[in-house]
């Protein structure tokens, strides 16, 4: 017979929380686009009120969360098994 | 102060030391103790070659002059490492799939394993390259220079020409020696590995020494920073909105289109699990190399006299502060990014020059398939890599010399990066887009390679050099739209931004519309397939057909490039894995695969295709052999499709045997039974007569008991009768030898005509009617519907149990219908026997209740059948129901008579 197994509609815990991970993975970068983004907005130049070491403390800011975020993800989130070094299937 | 002399000294020091470390870890793995090797973190640290000595010195001059712009060098990487699941997850298992040796064989790859599309982005890698080798050796001069001015001695010209041939010497021998050692690419270098992860560290523990002196040495603190970062004269934040997203964007591609870092990323990535741990750790990594770059600038301008040159603040700052050890390290620190990043981009470029150009040229002036055996190929292939180190190495010097080491090579640096970053559409394209075609891809790449070159690699030889001024201001042969700086009239953007705009709009956009126009060669199709669907199926699909070749040419040949040893232990295993003793397998399609994805593994995959090609002879894959596959799979698909309706089938046909079955069965039990009743009906009325006849015979009785005797007789003579006459009914009624009598008549009247013959006037039976529901006329043979009509009340009158025993008599119609239900509110009959009522010689109650012999229904239903309605009965909550059905047409019909 040639049905397919058909995937479940609902996960169990430790799965549901696994693909929330993942989702988690892929939004990041997204998220560090729009951070990033914003100093677009701050006022250039010689001025006065420009934005002076504050912005120094953003941007970095915006870098020490993105690798926290990330080292937190990357903690989570289980290999596939499938991926360790030992398994290329031509040799 | 430090002595030039003792600096020489240190560096050359450092340089043994790089060596014996390399030689160390090279003699540790040949002995098995490799693993560390392997770990998650010297994958992160050799990421960290994307910071080379422009980075390192260049950063702070950036800083010094566009502010934090700088950061954008670092945060495209950053998001391109935190969004490792998109693009760099698909890049490794493709890599490791495909088994790729470098960024050009990945689209050569993708694309059929085209030959010509490995050149074109070899050679595009090449001259986006070469430039920013030139600009380490620049870097390293440089910043020997600053020491011999130090000392008390300024530089001339031709004194930087000797220290940068010497750098490059030295790094040609060190690559040579630790990057070319062994042909398989995937193979990780392990010298080179160990040298760029310590150099890597060094250059870091450099940058924050310098970083944390700055800090805490010169201004006093963090909170103290901060403030001199205020009132320093750096603008810190310029904002050209289209530079910082242009960047952020150009470095973010250019960490995936780099040959040297595709080189780390991806060819030597032992595990893709270590992608999880460099996600975080390289940004980290990048984070510490830019925290203090901000600082040591504005440090650096408040110290140092003004005009003295902001790229080597890094080293001048601390010797200005009399911190000669700090000086020193920060110079090790430079010439480490400057020397790592060297090898491992002359290992990638060597790789891509002889796989892809040097070797399809040996190949093809040698067109007999005895070519690929006659000469030794390993050597060919090694010596093809070696010169190419020394070339590429002399190509980057050459540059140096040529271009002065002047301001106009600093800025090539970027220019460098859109050079690589033409290769961004064909290599996403290829992962993520099955329509991608081989045509798209050169068209792109070929178009990009023009675009940028007009824009940004000529005019950087600067005013006049290559393109004169007249061009940059009228546009080529007086075109104002082929103005380099203003093509088709966008002249208000930043020159970088502008070249990074044309080119990759107008490569990704030939990219598209040839991919779309053209179609793809089968093997490419099948290769493209693999690529975006990486993640599905990781084996590939069968690629050569007709195997014309014996094993053995092939062992000789696979001997010739991988070395004897290997080429006959991967044999002996094939072997093995037929189940062939000795150690030559078997031809087949799949070990010739599997051989040709080894051999691409040192040569490349173009270059292991036409080599097999050669030898096998016939062409890889066709678009029947395709054909065949598609075929063969719907075959399999409508043969399983086909098996199952039959099974289906099958199982409602055993479901209806079962049925009949059992159905069988039970009628063979009653049958027997029945046998045995009817011959007990039989023979009970014959016994009485018989023993009532000898009675009357004998004689000696009055004549009142010859009256009743008579009379017993009689009645057992008419019981006899009647069940004959029923058995014969039935037979007759059975095989359609009964004609039918047609009358018209009322319903009612045939109703009345039932109760009275049914014998029901000694009230027993209690029967309920709606008369006024009776009225209806029919046209049907009356006499055997009252038949029916008697039989059920009978019925009712035998088997109902209850107190006082009630039949209702319900007339309706329903769908064309005249519908008679005769309901009583007996205990009715049993589910199980409900199927059997209306079979021959059916009894439910036990016979000594009921006079008949289990007939009386199943006349009814034969009856109904010839009257073209039918009996059943009626399962409900309380008593036996049956219920009479009577088709209209007839009843109609006889109303038009009347």
């Amino acid at each position: 017979m040639s049905r397919k197994p058909k995937p479940p509609v609902f996960l169990q815990r430790d799965s549901y929380r696994q693909r929330r991970v993942r989702d988690a993975v892929k939004l990041l970068p997204f998220a560090g686009v729009v951070l990033l983004a914003i100093p677009l907005a701050w006022k250039s130049g010689t001025s006065e009120d420009q934005i002076g070491a504050n912005g120094l403390l953003y941007i970095f800011g915006v870098w020490v969360l993105l690798i926290v975020l990330s080292a937190l993800l990357s903690a989570f989130i289980r290999a596939d098994p499938s991926l360790s070094s030992q398994d290329r299937p031509e040799e | 102060m430090t002595s030039f002399n003792a600096l020489i000294v240190v560096a050359v020091g450092y340089v043994v030391f790089l060596f014996a470390i390399a030689f160390i870890a090279e003699r540790r793995a040949a002995n098995g103790h490799a693993n560390w090797l392997k770990s998650p973190w010297i994958y992160t640290l050799s990421l960290s070659i994307y910071c080379t000595a422009w980075t390192f010195y260049g950063a702070v001059g950036y800083a010094a002059r566009s502010g934090l712009e700088f950061v954008t060098i670092y945060l495209g990487p950053t998001l391109v490492m935190v969004g490792w699941w998109w693009i760099l997850r698909r890049l490794v298992r493709i890599g490791r799939a495909q088994r790729i040796t470098s960024i050009a064989d990945l689209v050569s790859s993708r694309f059929g394993k085209s030959t010509q599309l490995g050149m074109i982005v070899t050679v595009i890698s090449v001259i986006a390259g070469t430039p920013y080798i030139a600009l380490q050796l620049q870097s390293v001069t440089l910043s020997f220079a600053v020491f011999a001015q130090n000392g008390g001695v300024n530089w001339d010209q031709p004194d930087f020409v000797v220290t940068a041939m010497w750098v490059a010497v030295g790094l040609a021998v060190f690559t040579v020696i630790f990057g070319t050692r062994n042909l398989d690419a995937n193979e990780r270098h392990h010298g080179v590995v160990i040298a760029v992860a310590v150099e890597a560290v060094v250059k870091l523990l450099a940058l924050v020494a310098v970083g944390v002196f700055v800090v805490w040495g010169v201004a006093g603190g963090p909170g103290e920073m901060l403030e001199r970062i205020d009132q320093s004269q750096i603008v810190l934040w310029n904002a050209d909105s289209s530079r910082w997203i242009s960047l952020i964007f150009l470095s973010g591609a250019a960490f995936l289109c780099l040959p040297r870092m595709f080189q780390v990323l991806v060819v030597e990535n032992a595990d893709e699990r270590h992608l999880h741990i460099a996600s975080w750790a390289f940004p980290l990594y990048l984070f510490m190399m830019s925290l203090f770059v901000v600082p040591i600038a504005v440090i650096g301008l408040d110290l140092l006299p003004a005009g003295s040159n902001p790229d080597l603040f890094v080293v001048t700052v601390p010797l200005a502060e009399g911190r000669d050890g700090l000086a020193v390290l920060s110079f090790l620190g430079g010439f480490s990014s400057a020397t790592s990043m060297v090898i491992v981009a002359t290992i990638a470029l060597a790789t891509m020059v002889s796989n892809h150009i040097v070797v399809p040229i040996w190949l093809s002036r040698q067109t007999n398939q005895q070519a690929v055996m006659s000469g030794d190929v390993r050597h060919v292939i090694l010596l093809a890599r070696r010169l190419s180190v020394a070339g590429i190495i002399a190509l980057g010097f050459l540059y140096y010399r040529i271009s002065g080491g002047g301001t106009a090579l600093a800025a090539i640096g970027l220019i460098s990066f859109t050079g690589a970053v033409q290769i961004l559409p064909a290599m996403i394209g290829g992962m993520f887009w099955r329509g991608a075609t081989g045509v798209g891809a050169a068209a792109g790449l070929i178009t990009g390679l023009v675009v940028w070159m007009w824009t940004l690699f000529l005019p950087s030889f600067g005013v006049d050099a290559v393109i004169s001024q007249a061009i940059v201001d009228d546009g080529l042969w007086g075109l104002s739209w082929l103005r380099p700086q203003a093509l088709f009239g966008v002249g208000g953007l930043d020159p970088l931004v502008h070249g990074i705009l044309w080119s990759m709009l107008l490569n990704t956009a030939m990219f598209v519309i040839c991919s779309l126009v053209t179609f793809p060669a089968p093997l490419e199709r099948l290769q493209g397939a693999q690529f975006v669907n990486v993640f599905a199926h990781s084996t590939a699909a069968p690629a050569w057909s007709g195997a014309a070749t014996g094993a053995e040419d092939l062992l000789i040949m696979s001997q010739r490039i991988m070395g004897s040893k290997e080429a006959q232990a991967l044999f002996t295993q094939e072997a093995a894995r037929q189940g062939k003793a000795g150690y030559l397998p078997e031809v087949t399609p799949d070990f010739i695969e599997r051989l040709e994805r080894v051999l691409a593994g040192s040569v490349g995959a173009a270059t292991a295709h036409a080599m097999i090609g050669q030898l096998i002879g016939g062409s890889s894959v066709s678009v029947e052999d395709l054909i065949a596959v598609a075929d063969e799979a719907a075959q399999i698909l409508e043969y399983s499709n086909e098996l199952e309706a039959k099974s289906q089938e099958q199982e409602r046909t055993a479901r209806a045997l079962r049925a009949a079955n059992d159905k069988l069965t039970a009628l063979s039990i009653q049958k027997d039974a029945f046998l045995s009743q009817i011959s007990h009906e039989l023979r009970t009325p014959m016994t009485s007569i018989r023993s009532f006849s000898d009675i009357l015979r004998d004689g000696e009785m009055s004549e009142e008991e010859q009256g009743r005797y008579a009379g017993i007789i009689h009645d057992e003579a008419v019981r006899l009768t009647r069940l004959l006459d029923d058995l014969l009914d039935l037979s007759v009624l059975e095989n359609g030898q009964v004609e039918l009598r047609e009358q018209t008549g009322h319903l009612s009247d045939l109703l009345d005509r039932a109760v009275r013959a049914a014998g029901t006037h000694d009230g027993v039976l209690d029967i309920r009617r709606d008369l006024h529901q009776e009225q209806l006329q029919l046209l049907t043979d009356l006499d055997r519907l009252t038949q029916v009509f008697i039989n059920l009340i009978v019925n009712a009158r035998k088997y109902c149990d209850a107190q006082n025993p009630i039949l209702e008599i319900k007339v309706h119609q329903h769908e064309g219908r005249y519908i008679v239900d005769f309901i009583d509110n007996g205990s009715g009959i049993a589910p199980e026997d409900q199927d059997l009522i209306f079979e021959k010689f059916s009894r439910v109650a036990d016979g000594s209740k009921a006079g008949g012999a289990g007939l009386g229904l199943a006349i009814c239903r034969e009856v109904m059948h010839r009257l073209g309605g039918e009996v059943s009965y009626l399962p409900q909550a309380t008593g036996a129901a049956f219920r009479v059905q009577l088709p209209q047409v007839t009843t109609a019909a006889a109303l038009e008579e009347t």
